[in-house]
């Protein structure tokens, strides 16, 4: 039985066993805090708390999970939703490993390749935290110093300005429909910023998707 | 046990978790790289990925890390490194601790001293992102094989909609770069830095391609993405002090 278990259906597998592990050991995280300092949540702070956070991020992670599990492949999907920061880090690095490897994400090399770039991603990222806590006191006023501020600031920009030469160029036609929309949206509608950004990709990614399909069955892709 | 947000306590438990956090993407790389060779893809591209996609990421975990610094004033620095090592992102976990304290009535920088407040903190962080978590294992596979028959029934446009995703992305954040352009009009040019970093990292991006193709420089294509995003970041330094304050 064991033997005539696919690569993907193994992932899978693997993927949900992990996946439940580690999000109840997140989850259970709070509540082995009220039994450590023997106290228990305020009710009212966290029903204000989770009512002004919840409903914002529980759709956007719904609508997420349906546009960044083509994008991510299985393995990256399980990994890159326990370890977070898809949209800035793991996923424009997924896309990087398998644009230079010249494979495709629906296809086994591109899961392979995805899942290994998400992997070390999220190896890198926890080390950098964990030597980060242990000098914290040294590194604090070097991270907090004004000069480099501006620069942290701006990583979207900077992460985002390199992809889009490698996706436009490839995909003028493409390109004009959304690009056209989005920065429509963002000019004109006050309420569209860095905060707001995660709820734009997937609408962004719908009309893209939409747009490619009349394209394509107008021959014109 | 008496309350202390930087309780060794704390370390402890937030350090057990990464451990496991860190098992698991420990173990999808083992699996992948074995799945890689089996595959037939070169050993060269396997490290060529772990390397760049390595280098990629020194400078995004730079900036998730201070976020950890900038939480751990009001939080204490366990709880915040254990939030920024699994799940979120460094804009959900500080609108979610925003909300919390200001939820408690503290202010963004004020630290807790309060149990109960420190607690409730930890559970609306928790909370406010579990979709995802409790979701993926149960749904990722449906998913999957939805997307995979669009692909197998007509490949040409299994590759277009690849595409099309990934370009929808992208379109989105080409668009935030340009949400405070407008401040333009009151004499306020901060929102132009983001545009001009875009541009850098864009022309850098696109100098890299092309020397890498004229000069048969093979490396500059392996590095080009975060050699435009590092240059792209440093070239912001200049333009804030030139245009104004960061957004």
């Amino acid at each position: 039985m064991k033997k005539n278990l696919s690569y993907m259906d193994s992932v899978h597998r693997d993927g949900k066993i992990w996946g439940i592990i580690v999000g109840l050991v997140i989850i259970a995280f709070p509540i082995a805090l009220c039994l450590i300092f023997k106290a228990t949540p305020n009710l009212e702070v966290l029903v204000k708390g989770v009512i002004a956070t919840a409903p914002m991020y529980w759709a956007v992670g719904i609508i997420e999970m349906f546009t960044f599990v083509p994008m991510l492949g299985a393995g990256g999907t399980y990994l890159s939703f326990v370890t977070g920061n898809i949209s800035n880090l793991k996923l424009p690095c997924a896309i990087d490993a398998m644009e230079r490897a010249d494979v495709k994400a629906t296809s086994e090399e591109g899961e392979v390749i995805s899942t290994i770039a998400i992997a070390v991603s999220s190896i890198v990222t926890t080390f950098i935290i964990i030597i980060g806590v242990v000098l914290i006191v040294p590194i604090t006023p070097l991270l907090e110093s004004p000069v480099l501020v501006p620069a942290f600031d701006m990583i979207l920009p900077a992460l985002f300005g390199g992809l889009a030469v490698v996706f436009i160029s490839k995909n003028l036609k493409l390109s004009i429909a959304p690009v056209i929309l989005m920065l429509a949206l963002f000019i004109f509608v006050p309420a569209l910023n860095a905060s707001t950004v995660g709820i734009m990709v997937p609408v962004g990614v719908v009309f893209t998707v939409i747009t490619a399909r009349i394209l394509y069955k107008k021959g014109v892709l | 046990m008496s309350f202390n947000s930087n309780h060794p306590i704390l370390f402890i438990f937030v350090g057990a978790i990464i451990a496991l956090v860190l098992a698991q993407s420990f173990y999808f790389l083992i699996k992948a790289i074995k799945r890689a060779k089996e595959l037939g893809i070169k050993k060269e591209t396997i490290n060529k990925t772990i390397s760049s996609s390595a280098i990629f990421t020194v400078a995004p975990a730079v900036a998730i890390l201070i976020g950890v610094v900038a939480l751990s004033k009001s939080l204490g620095l366990a709880l915040p490194w254990l939030r920024l090592s699994v799940i979120g992102s460094i804009s959900y976990e500080t609108v979610a601790a925003g909300n919390a304290l200001e939820a408690a009535g503290l202010g963004a920088g004020s630290q807790v001293t309060d149990p109960s407040i420190f607690i409730t903190i930890a559970f609306v962080m928790t909370i406010g992102i579990a979709a995802g978590l409790i979701l993926v294992p149960f749904c990722t596979k449906k998913i999957q094989g939805g997307v995979n028959k669009i692909g197998m029934k007509d490949k040409k446009w299994g590759e277009i909609f690849n595409n099309a995703m990934f370009l929808g992305m992208i379109s989105a954040f080409l668009g935030y770069v340009f949400c405070d352009v407008g401040t333009v009009i009151k004499g306020d040019f901060s929102g132009l830095i983001p545009v001009c970093v875009m541009i850098v990292s864009a022309v850098v991006m696109a100098a890299c391609g092309l020397s890498s193709s004229k000069f048969k420089i093979k490396w500059l294509t392996d590095y080009a993405l975060p050699l435009s995003l590092v240059i792209g970041m440093a070239s912001a330094i200049p333009f804030t002090m030139l245009l104004g304050g960061a957004k």
